[in-house]
């Protein structure tokens, strides 16, 4: 199934998860997407591997950046009308609070998106969305050639 | 404590500590060389870590993963004895998408620590040469960095 297939069978089935899905990273960090009164939130389900310190215990770094990258990724997929898989240009990750052993959310809003480059800001929290563990903003290409 | 055995006791606990990570071992990251100041680690390649499935290119967040450990690696053999440090930021710059099959070696340097904040910087790349990101990042020591040991 090609992207643009996989985006009308998402959608067709008000489902961005099928999305993340796809994905085999994704799959195996134990991420997905998911639809809250409309709006798009990305999922990073809390296991004994998406740990960085045991001591705390805490989340990793990379697990987090990866929630946020992914979900800027899927916000883009799924209401933009790309038709490739935008690539990372550059992505400045914020740490703001220990990631807690529990399932962490992510939104990302699109801040401007043009013809080649869209800028995207995400935040990502577990139980208060006004308390975020980390925020993100990144440029990524939306370009194949 | 002499210079040496200085790096010799922090390489041991790095390699023991990067090893110990789970997220760490999950994704394959494992620690090549160590030096004072600086870390190489490495990321075999592995189809579960794949972003793009129609081309087999690596997620941006496996090595996202890897450039925060050796980032991290980095400072730890910057400082006098082990002490916990978060990550504050950590900005990544996509130079290139990783071969697909290939290792990606990840080379990191804390270039200046003060009481509180480590600094650092470092280089995603193919044993070829081949450049797939930089990173910056700067880094929270949790007890105030002193210049000589205890």
């Amino acid at each position: 199934m090609n992207l643009t297939e996989l985006r009308a069978a998402a959608r067709a089935a008000s489902d961005p998860g099928v999305l993340a899905a796809a994905i085999p990273f994704g799959r195996f960090i134990g991420l997905s997407a998911v639809l809250a009164d409309g709006e798009l939130l990305g999922r990073l389900r809390f296991g004994p591997d998406v740990i960085g310190n045991p001591a705390l215990p805490a989340l990793h770094g990379g697990a987090i950046g990866s929630l946020l990258e992914s979900t800027a990724l899927f916000q883009l997929l799924w209401d933009g009308d790309v038709t490739a898989l935008p690539r990372t240009i550059s992505l400045t990750i914020d740490f703001l609070r220990s990631g807690r052993p529990v399932d962490t959310l992510a939104r990302a809003s699109v801040t401007r998106q043009g013809r080649r480059v869209a800028n995207v800001r995400v935040e990502a929290w577990q139980e208060d969305p006004a308390r975020p563990i980390a925020a993100a903003h990144g440029h990524f290409l939306l370009t194949s050639d | 404590m002499s210079e040496e055995r200085r790096l010799a006791e922090l390489e041991r606990w790095n390699r023991q500590f990067v090893s110990l990570v789970p997220f760490n071992r999950a994704l394959g990251i494992e620690v090549d060389t160590l030096g004072d100041g600086t870390a190489r680690l490495r990321l075999p390649y592995r189809a579960e870590l794949v972003g793009n499935p129609d081309s087999g290119v690596l997620h941006g967040g496996a090595i996202t993963a890897l450039l925060d450990a050796a980032c991290g690696s980095a400072v730890f053999m910057k400082l006098n004895r082990p002490v916990t440090i978060a990550t504050l930021d950590l900005r990544i710059d996509y130079l290139g998408p990783a071969a697909v099959g290939r290792d990606v070696l990840c080379d990191t340097v804390c270039f200046k620590v003060t009481r509180h904040i480590a600094f650092v910087r470092g280089t995603a790349f193919h044993d070829d040469g081949a450049a797939i990101a930089t990173a910056a990042g700067t880094f929270m020591l949790a007890t105030p960095h002193r210049r000589t040991g205890p």
